[in-house]
């Protein structure tokens, strides 16, 4: 049975051999002292077991901050002069993703077992701030006999306070050595770990922790970090609480004096907007401009690409915000003009026109409120995309970015391309750019709706935009155009002579033809797959994506080819066979609600632009425009042209 | 500095610099309590969950619980769903995050639930306590200690709401019954 101490109480402890056992939640160093009857640090070297120097007679401490460590201690192996035993934690400081002061992070929780882990006593060390360092327990020779007592001292000084505390000589150049054996036993063991997608633990510089000590060192370097156990590394304590993938809308720590950033337009930050408290600030120059590609990833195409989908999040619960302020506002005002008209006293005469301008009034302020915030989050979100959009590269690119005058054939896929721009109306010159992650997990439709002749030259430039983002050869393009009405659209395509694979027969024959082709391939495909035999494909096979173009579906479709079409759209994906189809759901009517899933699994998408797209978080209704060639651009045919020089020829 | 809240006591989230509190979260933590007896080891897995649900005039317009992790705002997190407790031994075991500054601006009120949604009652946890923590500093704010809560099933715990001058919080630290905030509407609506 462990007995649960509070601070202050003691123990006694019913063996010599005994196992502390200390849980932090984060990586903590651990350190021993050990101390005469006097409490001194004394003799001939200093009475201290820390990671630089392990040992001393009767305890081991770890070589490295963990999170969790055991300290084995055998009582009767100290020297008799020792009478006190103390245990000592301390955050390992100036590390990438370590917590700043134990007030950010679970409180540390030690106990004492015997070898066979059978507890004996613990204690939770609770109301902890800014402190850096702990004597967490004491263990102590009491007539004869040791007991433990729950110490839970902070010290905000950090290592060098502590020790000095305990009498260590030098207690400064000791506490770099500590965290110096400590740093050095991280650099060869474990990697620091990456930072997850979810974790945002972001530097945000106004989230800097008040620590008492006012070292202002550069978080990150371990070389800054020794000796100052409290250097305060930015922002890495505690749960961030702001967009997991990015930093906060509105700026942190509007500060008067600041030089301002006159990058932003129309930015005025409100009062006491910013997180931040007087935090010792490393960058003077107030809030921090929007920069490209500042979200967490691995290259600067993975960061662009969650800061787009950070950008697009944040727009969405920022109108949601709004909306809903709105919407209570309007309510509120409905329900007092109710309440007024219930009452027959109140209907009408110079009080009812009294309180309707109030409640008017009430309604208004409120919208104001709303508005104003959201004016301030939407120069933030706009100031954003001005610096995201120049530094987005091809595939992410607009057709009218000039990066595609530029552009090169690649090397490898991008992680994803652009479909075209989404906007809310409360925003309507905020464009997100919709991406969409490769390799295509569904299907593409293209509504011919409203207008066939474009919708076939959206097909056409999101089929170059594909393969112009593939190495050469990497990429297959089956144009199906039984009736011959986007020949004309195809035909850039078709110009370089080497884009699309040959068009096959016109009518029935070659969609037949096609179709039967590329299910085959998926068949097969999976058949290998299933088999674990990826490697026994027939000679020859091409391990191209393939995108199937279909134009006017279903003109020349048979009940045998809409089924394959089914097949491919549902397992194609997974197959590397890719759907993108140029329809009008009502030319396809006569099938009825067969083809229902067939269009529920693909996304649909505008040439003209229209609001049916919604946002994964709050359900937006976003405004679909596709990314178009500007007209009289020769933009298009530039990259066919580079690609087709690229790549060899079919058939050759 | 920890206060150790009772009940209805209030406390302003302004600073001592001046400054007001600009991110607050709710941290609850708990230990299912052993069994006596035969198979004593066999904890019973307690499942507490915390809730925020945000008022605007005393009407809910959004809850973030754990199945809406985030408000449609984006102004309140909830950090998972934690089944057991324990996890932290002595930590957070779930955790509601609040960026009052972007909180929208006709919602005055969020109040802070916990209920047991395995239907332990808080006589059968152990190490329980709910705390409110300055997200900006890791500084404990308040903190309230739910062991030996009595034969409830929920508890409202606290709300922060808007004022003229910044946010402040009150402890409410009303028992009620139910599973899920729902639950807990009518017992709220009082503390508003």
């Amino acid at each position: 049975m462990t007995a649960e101490l509070v601070r202050g109480q003691n123990h006694p402890l019913p063996g010599n051999r005994l196992e502390i056992r200390v849980s932090a939640g984060t990586p903590v160093v651990a350190a021993v002292t050990l101390g005469d009857e006097q409490g001194r640090v004394s003799g001939d070297r200093a009475w201290l077991a820390h990671p630089g120097e392990p040992q001393l007679p009767g305890v081991e401490v770890p070589r490295q901050a963990a999170a969790e460590h055991r300290l084995a201690v055998d009582l009767g192996a100290m020297p008799d002069e020792v009478h006190r035993v103390h245990v000592l934690l301390a955050l390992p400081g100036g590390r990438p993703g370590a917590a700043a002061v134990f007030g950010a992070v679970p409180a540390p929780h030690v106990e004492v077992t015997t070898p066979e882990g059978a507890g004996i006593a613990g204690f939770t060390i609770t109301g902890l701030g800014p402190e850096t360092a702990l004597l967490a327990a004491e263990l102590y020779r009491r007539q004869g006999a040791w007991k433990i007592r729950a110490v839970g001292q902070g010290y905000a000084g950090g290592l060098p306070a502590l020790l000095a505390d305990q009498g260590v000589p030098e207690p400064a150049d000791t506490a770099g050595r500590i965290h110096h054996a400590a740093d050095r036993e991280l650099a060869r063991s474990v990697t620091p770990p990456p930072e997850t997608p979810a974790g945002g633990r972001r530097a945000a510089t106004g989230a800097a922790p008040s620590s008492a000590s006012t070292t202002a060192g550069t978080p990150g370097t371990p070389g800054a970090a020794q000796g100052t156990a409290a250097t305060a590394s930015s922002g890495t304590g505690g749960i961030d609480y702001r967009h997991p993938r990015r930093r906060p809308t509105q700026p942190p720590a509007p500060q008067p004096a600041a030089g301002g950033t006159p990058t932003i337009p129309g930015q005025a930050p409100a009062p006491g907007a910013g997180p931040a408290q007087g935090a010792p600030q490393p960058n003077p120059s107030g809030p921090p401009a929007p920069v490209a590609g500042d979200a967490a990833g691995w290259s600067m195409e993975e960061r662009l690409h969650n800061q787009i989908w950070g950008m697009f999040e944040d727009l969405a619960r920022t109108v949601a915000a709004y909306r809903s302020a709105e919407d209570f506002a309007q309510s509120r005002y409905d329900q007092e003009l109710d309440r007024l008209l219930a009452d027959p006293r109140s209907r009408s005469g110079a009080g009812a026109d009294a309180a309707r301008d109030a409640a008017e009034l009430k309604q208004m302020a409120l919208i104001d409120q709303a508005r104003a915030v959201l004016d301030r989050d939407l120069a933030q979100l706009t100031a954003e995309a001005e610096v995201v959009e120049p530094a987005l590269p091809p595939p992410f690119a607009g057709w009218e970015n000039p990066c595609w005058h530029g552009y090169q054939v690649p090397a490898e896929p991008p992680m994803a391309v652009r479909l075209g721009s989404l906007t809310l109306p409360e925003a309507p010159e905020l464009r997100i750019p919709l991406l969409a992650r490769l390799p295509l997990n569904r299907g593409l439709w293209i509504d011919s709706a409203e207008d066939r002749r474009m919708a076939m030259d959206v097909a056409v430039s999101l089929a170059a935009r594909l393969l112009a983002s593939h190495p050469a050869g990497a990429f297959a393009v089956h144009a199906l155009d039984p009736a011959g009405s986007g020949a004309q659209a195809l035909a850039p395509l078709q110009a370089g002579g080497a884009l699309v694979l040959p068009p096959p027969a016109a009518g029935v024959a070659g969609v037949s033809e096609v179709l039967g082709r590329l299910t085959e391939r998926v068949d097969l495909l999976h058949m290998a797959m299933r088999a674990g035999a990826p490697d026994a494909l027939p000679p020859g096979f091409d391990t191209a994506e393939q995108l199937l173009i279909v134009n006017e579906f279903p003109y020349a479709f048979d009940d045998r080819t809409v089924n394959q079409l089914r097949y491919l759209a549902d397992e194609g994906p997974a197959a590397g066979v890719h759907l993108l189809l140029v329809a009008d759901r009502e030319d396809a009517a006569a099938y009825g609600p067969v083809l229902d899933p067939l269009w529920r699994s693909m996304l649909r998408l505008t040439p003209l632009p229209s609001d049916h797209l919604a946002d994964p978080w709050v359900g937006h209704a976003w405004t679909f425009e596709p990314s178009l060639v500007p007209p009289g651009s020769d933009v298009l045919g530039q990259v066919l042209r580079r690609l087709a020089a690229a790549r060899p020829a079919y058939g050759a | 500095m920890t206060v150790n809240m009772t009940k209805g006591q209030k406390i302003s989230l302004s600073k001592a610099d001046g400054g007001s509190l600009t991110a607050v979260r709710m941290g609850l933590g708990w230990q299912a309590a052993p069994r006596r007896g035969l198979f004593g080891s066999r904890t019973r897995e307690i499942d507490l969950d915390a809730s925020a649900v945000l008022f605007a005039d005393k009407q809910p317009v959004d809850v973030v619980f754990f199945r809406h992790l985030t408000s449609d705002d984006g102004s309140v997190r909830h950090t998972g769903d934690n089944l057991v407790g324990g996890a932290g031994q002595g930590g957070d075991d779930e955790s509601i995050l609040v960026d009052l500054a972007r909180v929208p601006v006709h919602v005055d009120q969020i109040v802070f639930t916990v209920n047991s949604f395995t239907g332990q009652t808080f006589a059968e946890v152990q190490n329980a306590f709910c705390r409110l923590v300055d997200e900006t500093n890791g500084q404990e704010l308040a903190r309230y200690t739910l062991t030996g809560g009595g034969a409830y099933t929920a508890q409202i715990m606290a709300k922060v709401q808007r004022g003229a001058g910044g946010w402040s919080m009150t402890a409410i630290g009303t028992p009620a019954n139910g599973r899920t905030f729902q639950d807990l509407i009518p017992a709220i609506l009082p503390a508003l």
